[in-house]
């Protein structure tokens, strides 16, 4: 049987999500999508150029027929702006899936969890998908799960940071008590970052900087590509349990004399 | 009749609908989302809704993000 995830309805293969921002242009944002083997891709939603409208449009190079086009709330400091973001974004024609980020701070930016938590109460019911970004926090996590969240996605370290699965036994506790997909958003900085995430049993990671900072972007593409599926696969195939001392692999039997 | 369009003010023709006005920015209809005062605006009323002096319009699209 094939390893598939649900989300939103819809069964994805690829356990890689990336986003579209930080690239040198639209051609190299188009590559590094294909060769992540994403399925979902996250975009922004901002105002056009009205005084220099005959610009590319970042869809014309990933069809919204091939990828789930996930539209974020990020730069969103209050629950209503993030509200009115999603509205807009299900108007632009792509579907009710939303990555719901209320921003709490600038420095850090941490999610404010009780505005992330009023917005999606309001997004829920009006038939979005919502895809909330959170703290490594199970409480906040239950809590969303609870309004009818289509997952959760709790943070490995700070957005755009590269630090990493910071809290692994908060994830752990995440994923014991979730009945929805526990997705890491934020953080990742190399392919041995994912693997980790796949590793405790996540269903998706999400990253963006990670790719799309590295010198090679494409070739990150790829590794982070293989770290999510490595890292699955070893979830899957069940790892051997820490020990503090050695068992040999080799037998004693017919040890020379 | 002047609009605020993502925020700058903008002299157009009279009895403009949503429909004309993205005709006129030169802009591709189905890649963005329209909000008249704060309304989002579905798509079927483009061609509709005609719009008035002071009215407050925001166009949006998507762009790269994480």
């Amino acid at each position: 049987m094939a390893d598939t995830f649900e989300l939103g309805g819809r069964s994805y293969t690829s356990r890689l999500i990336v986003g579209t921002g930080k690239y040198r242009d639209f051609a190299e944002t188009k590559r590094a999508v294909e060769v992540s083997g994403a399925e979902i891709v996250t975009v922004a939603v901002r105002r056009v150029n009205i005084t220099d409208a005959g610009k590319e449009n970042l869809l014309d190079y990933l069809d919204p027929k091939r990828y789930t086009i996930l539209p974020n709330t990020a730069g969103c400091y209050t629950a209503d702006e993030a509200i009115r973001t999603c509205r807009l974004a299900r108007e632009a024609g792509i579907g009710n899936l939303v990555k719901l980020e209320v921003i709490g701070d600038q420095k850090t930016l941490f999610p404010d969890v009780p505005a992330t938590i009023e917005a999606a109460k309001v997004l829920v019911r009006e038939g979005f998908a919502v895809l909330p970004y959170i703290n490594d926090d199970p409480i906040a996590a239950k809590k969303l799960e609870e309004i009818g969240c289509a997952a959760v996605m709790p943070l490995a370290a700070p957005i755009g940071s590269g630090l990493g699965i910071r809290n692994p036994y908060n994830i752990r506790i995440i994923l014991e008590h979730s009945r929805v997909p526990v997705i890491v958003d934020a953080g990742v900085g190399t392919a041995s970052d994912a693997a980790v995430a796949m590793e405790l049993g996540c269903d998706a990671v999400l990253m963006n900087t990670a790719i799309a900072g590295a010198k090679d972007p494409i070739l990150m593409a790829e590794a982070m590509r293989q770290g999510v599926e490595a890292g699955r696969k070893a979830f899957l195939a069940g790892r051997i349990p820490r020990k503090l001392y050695a068992t040999a692999s080799s037998p004693i039997e017919g040890l020379l004399g | 009749m002047h609009l605020t369009i993502n925020g700058e003010p903008q002299g157009v023709s009279d009895g403009l609908t949503v429909a004309d006005l993205i005709k006129h920015l030169g802009l591709n209809q189905q890649r963005l989302a329209v909000e008249v005062n704060r309304e989002v605006i579905a798509r079927e009323r483009y061609t509709a809704l005609t719009l008035t002096d002071g009215d407050q319009v925001e166009i949006v699209h998507f762009v790269g993000g994480g």
